[in-house]
């Protein structure tokens, strides 16, 4: 792939040890032009190490990192120049919001007139102009926040680096901060690469989502891609699934497995063999609740099973309910939905699953 | 006359031997500060800044200046000044320079282990944040700086205060001569010892303002140079 097939920066092959433990090893990863890629993962999974690795802030111990198609000191120097990067924890020099937001573009050689001006005009668009005289040590973290996405985006990059740019910040602050940083991405076409622990963010904001964890990248798609189709059980786990039904594959057919679960059996998703002892990750809004007077026969079919209410938890327009059936289940149904059903504690209702909702992971893998 | 008084009167009137002394102290302290700035400020900022093999020795034999003894930096100046040493043919012992060598030597340790100690707890995060915005390798050692400027005025004026009120060195290589060489420290010595309290006492006053009034000056720049904020 080049810079003809929209590739804007690439990985291959990056790797990096430090004292002895591998923070990243990642076989591939890829930003195109306009696009916005999130890097999720837990804590510690090496997200922050790769996107330093991929800025060229720091040299891997193996493998490549190419910009418009460049490597090496060529591609560094041309990274530098088209990106901006805003950490976790930004570093201010003790002085105004202003000196802080025109400094990348004082390092660049910009005239101090013309410095002005831009930073005047991205911190107008950020809602921060009036914080432009301020010391910065007088922001809060959210302004703070700001005024490091307005340092990044005055240098008007085509690649913006974003290391969890608002895990420190209070739930207004966040929200707030995270539809700016969409509307303003957006409106510039810019590249973002977003590291973020925060599935909401990821899923909300980016066109595509790397899940990294131990260093690795265990699935890259669209957020609807990894929503649907899980490729582990941290995803699945990450993503929403429950996963309180395990039992043993009884049939594997082409991507699909049959499972047994102690008196029923439900059909999967899953390239688990037969024998191998399974969890099924489902989402609790993939479940289907209905009354319970189901034709003996109807309960045969695969995905089906009767449970009783053991607890109800209203959730605002949704309640969650936790079913003893076969197995336990935790559904979500609108209050809608509950109020029809009538379920209430000890209630017993019909649930049925798509097999296509409920995805089979072999039991050791969890 | 109550000596205090006379002191004051020295002082205020302009007296010419009081003002002699007190215009060659702060012409040799300076000269020494600058020098051992000029040296010891590039050394503490590269050691702190850098690691490589033998950083740790070097660090431990800049620490150890601190604790040079002066009548030992003067005893070893004026070896290699005497007739007898490896200088001895410039000719420069009981003179100014000679003096200066001799501060530069004790300053120089103390503004290249302050500024190294101050250099290398630069977090690294700032090189990375400078990195990322696009500073070259010199912009962002100046970026750095800029942190800890505070602690490097700091460290210059750790060296004056070294010097300005030392004796025993400057009395060895610079032997006190009215009129070349002699310095407020030294003058006050002589002076007590002669029993002129209140030219003593003068040039005490006038030591503690100079003390004073310098590191007051130092700070003051440290805090323009926060304002003014150029690196590029």
């Amino acid at each position: 792939m080049n810079a003809a097939d929209g590739l804007l920066l690439g990985g291959a092959g990056l790797r990096r040890v430090y004292g002895g433990r591998t923070a990243v090893e990642v076989d591939r990863i890829e930003l195109r032009e306009g696009e916005m890629l999130a890097v999720f993962g837990p804590n510690g999974a090496g997200k922050s190490t790769l996107l330093r690795l991929l800025a060229m802030l720091e040299k891997p111990d193996a493998g490549e990192v190419t910009f418009r198609g460049e490597s090496g000191r060529p591609a560094e120097r041309a990274l530098r120049a088209a990106s901006a990067v805003v950490f976790q924890r930004p570093h201010f020099w003790s002085d105004s919001v202003e000196y802080n937001v025109g400094l990348g573009l004082s390092l660049r050689g910009v005239p101090r007139a013309e410095s002005r001006a831009r930073s005047r005009a991205v911190c107008e668009q950020l809602a921060i102009s009036h914080l432009l005289g301020a010391p910065i040590s007088q922001l809060s973290g959210g302004e703070a926040q700001r005024v490091a996405l307005a340092r990044a985006l005055v240098l008007d990059p085509d690649i913006l680096f974003l290391d969890e740019p608002t895990a420190n910040l209070d739930t207004d602050s966040r929200l707030d901060l995270r539809h700016d940083l969409e509307r303003v991405a957006r409106q510039r076409a810019t590249s973002v690469f977003l590291i973020t622990h925060d599935r909401g963010e990821a899923f909300h904001l980016a066109d595509r989502v790397a899940v990294l964890r131990g260093g690795k990248l265990v699935q890259t798609g669209t957020p609807k891609e990894i929503y649907e189709n899980p490729a582990d059980v941290y995803t699945a786990r990450v993503t929403g699934a429950e996963f309180t039904i395990s039992g043993v594959v009884t049939r594997a057919h082409e991507r699909m497995v049959t499972v047994d679960i102690g008196g029923a059996s439900f059909v999967a998703l899953g390239e688990a063999t037969t024998g191998t002892p399974v969890k099924i990750a489902y989402r609790p809004e993939d479940l289907v609740l209905g009354p319970p007077d189901v034709p003996a026969a109807d309960l045969s079919t695969r995905n089906l099973v009767v449970a009783t209410v053991e607890e109800r938890r209203d959730m605002g327009g949704l309640v969650r309910l936790r079913l003893r059936g076969p197995v336990e289940l935790v559904a979500l149904v609108t209050l809608d939905a509950a109020e029809e059903l009538g379920v209430d504690r000890g209630a017993r209702v019909a649930v049925r699953a798509k097999a296509t909702a409920l995805h089979a992971f072999a039991a050791a893998a969890s | 006359m109550d000596p205090l008084l006379e002191a004051l009167r020295l002082i205020t009137s302009g007296d010419l031997y009081v003002r002699d002394v007190i215009l060659r102290s702060l012409q040799i302290s300076g000269s020494a500060l600058l020098l051992a700035m000029v040296i010891g400020l590039p050394i503490g900022i590269a050691v702190g800044l850098t690691r490589f093999r033998l950083r740790l020795p070097l660090v431990a034999v800049i620490n150890a200046g601190l604790a040079f003894p002066p009548v030992v930096v003067g005893l070893g100046v004026f070896l290699v000044l005497s007739r007898a040493g490896p200088l001895g043919d410039l000719q420069l012992l009981y003179t100014p320079a000679a003096m200066i060598g001799a501060q530069a030597i004790l300053a120089g340790p103390y503004i290249a282990a302050v500024s190294l100690a101050a250099v290398e707890n630069i977090p690294p995060d700032i090189a990375l944040q400078a990195r990322a915005l696009g500073a070259s390798r010199r912009q962002a050692i100046v970026l750095q700086l800029r942190e800890v400027r505070t602690s490097l005025v700091a460290a210059v004026a750790a060296g004056f205060g070294a010097i300005i009120s030392e004796v025993g060195a400057v009395m060895m290589v610079g032997g006190n001569i009215l009129g070349e060489t002699r310095v407020m420290t030294t003058a006050i010595v002589l002076e007590t010892r002669r029993g002129n309290f209140d030219v003593a006492i003068a040039m005490g006053i006038v030591l503690m303002l100079i003390a004073l009034g310098v590191n007051a000056v130092l700070l003051l720049l440290g805090r323009r140079t926060i304002r003014r904020g150029q690196v590029a």
